[in-house]
């Protein structure tokens, strides 16, 4: 499960992932975050985060107008 | 094992040291050994991509798309270089108050009575309709849970986005140092292009 959950519900681009970033350096190598979205935007935006930063996107899911983001932080 | 980063540190942290045991292994007790301390700021050669932006308009429109990109690129680890000139200098002041123009923006259409709607220029002309478009862009903004651009500049500062405030525009314009934020630098087009050349990615906003 989950270290940390950040709620970014009814945050819009770019907030999502600097909320995100932000979570993910106060948790230590091998943690779990989740994100909880409401931005759709943010679906693609995850994958090229986690792409770029080598952070692991272990889950994305979405469960009617939310979406939930598992990382881990590998980075 | 250390890797190539900490080894450097480690290397000048314990200089003195490091030429000892150097000699030593060398045989050259007898010799002075010179070791170059590279400047400040330049110590550790690094290895992240690097990102510049040009900015140079202060509307509020107009200011979104290089905050928006300098904050997101570096939460992706990315070193990012902001150079503030001519209308986009005054986006460094302490007090911002942005406005848009609807002036001459055919593609301008805002939300309205489920529709969009474009403001026509002879409307746009009037005294007070640009201050009312901009109160409105404004109420969007917050509705659809967009950041601000005092937020998203305090972001830039937060995760260390480098910030030059254009020389001569502050000459031209007359902007005082005290009336802009703590944290940017002054300079000038070389100092741009210093950080420019060696930058995988330059944009000019």
């Amino acid at each position: 499960m989950a270290d940390q959950i950040l709620d970014a519900k009814g945050l819009n681009c770019p907030l999502p992932i600097l909320r995100a970033k932000k979570a993910l350096k106060e948790l230590a190598t091998g943690q779990v975050l989740e994100i909880q979205a409401t931005d759709p935007g943010s679906i693609p935006d995850f994958e090229a985060f986690c792409r770029t930063t080598g952070n692991q996107l272990l889950e994305s899911k979405q469960d009617g107008k939310i979406y939930t983001f598992l990382i881990k932080r590998t980075a | 094992m250390l890797d190539k980063l900490e080894q450097s540190i480690f290397i000048y942290a314990n200089k003195e040291k490091y030429i000892g045991g150097l000699k030593s292994s060398l045989g050259l007790s007898g010799w002075e050994l010179h070791m170059d301390t590279p400047a400040p700021g330049n110590t550790v050669a690094s290895n992240a991509k690097s990102m510049s932006i040009i900015v140079t308009k202060g509307s509020l429109d107009w200011a979104y798309p290089p905050f928006i990109l300098a904050t997101t690129a570096a939460a992706m680890g990315v070193d990012v270089t902001m150079f503030f000139t001519f209308y986009g200098l005054p986006l460094l002041l302490k007090k911002l108050d942005l406005q848009i123009s609807t002036l001459g923006n055919p593609a301008m259409k805002m939300p309205m009575m489920g529709t969009h709607m474009v403001m026509p220029n002879l409307i746009g002309m009037l005294p007070g309709v640009d201050a009312a478009a901009s109160v409105m862009m404004k109420n969007l903004i917050k509705k659809k849970g967009v950041a601000s651009i005092e937020e998203l500049r305090e972001a830039a500062i937060e995760s260390d986005v480098k910030m030059i405030a254009c020389q001569m525009t502050m000459d031209l314009f007359e902007y005082k140092l005290e009336d802009m934020i703590d944290g940017p630098i002054l300079g000038g087009a070389a100092s741009y292009m210093e950080r420019a050349l060696k930058a995988d990615v330059n944009l000019y906003i």
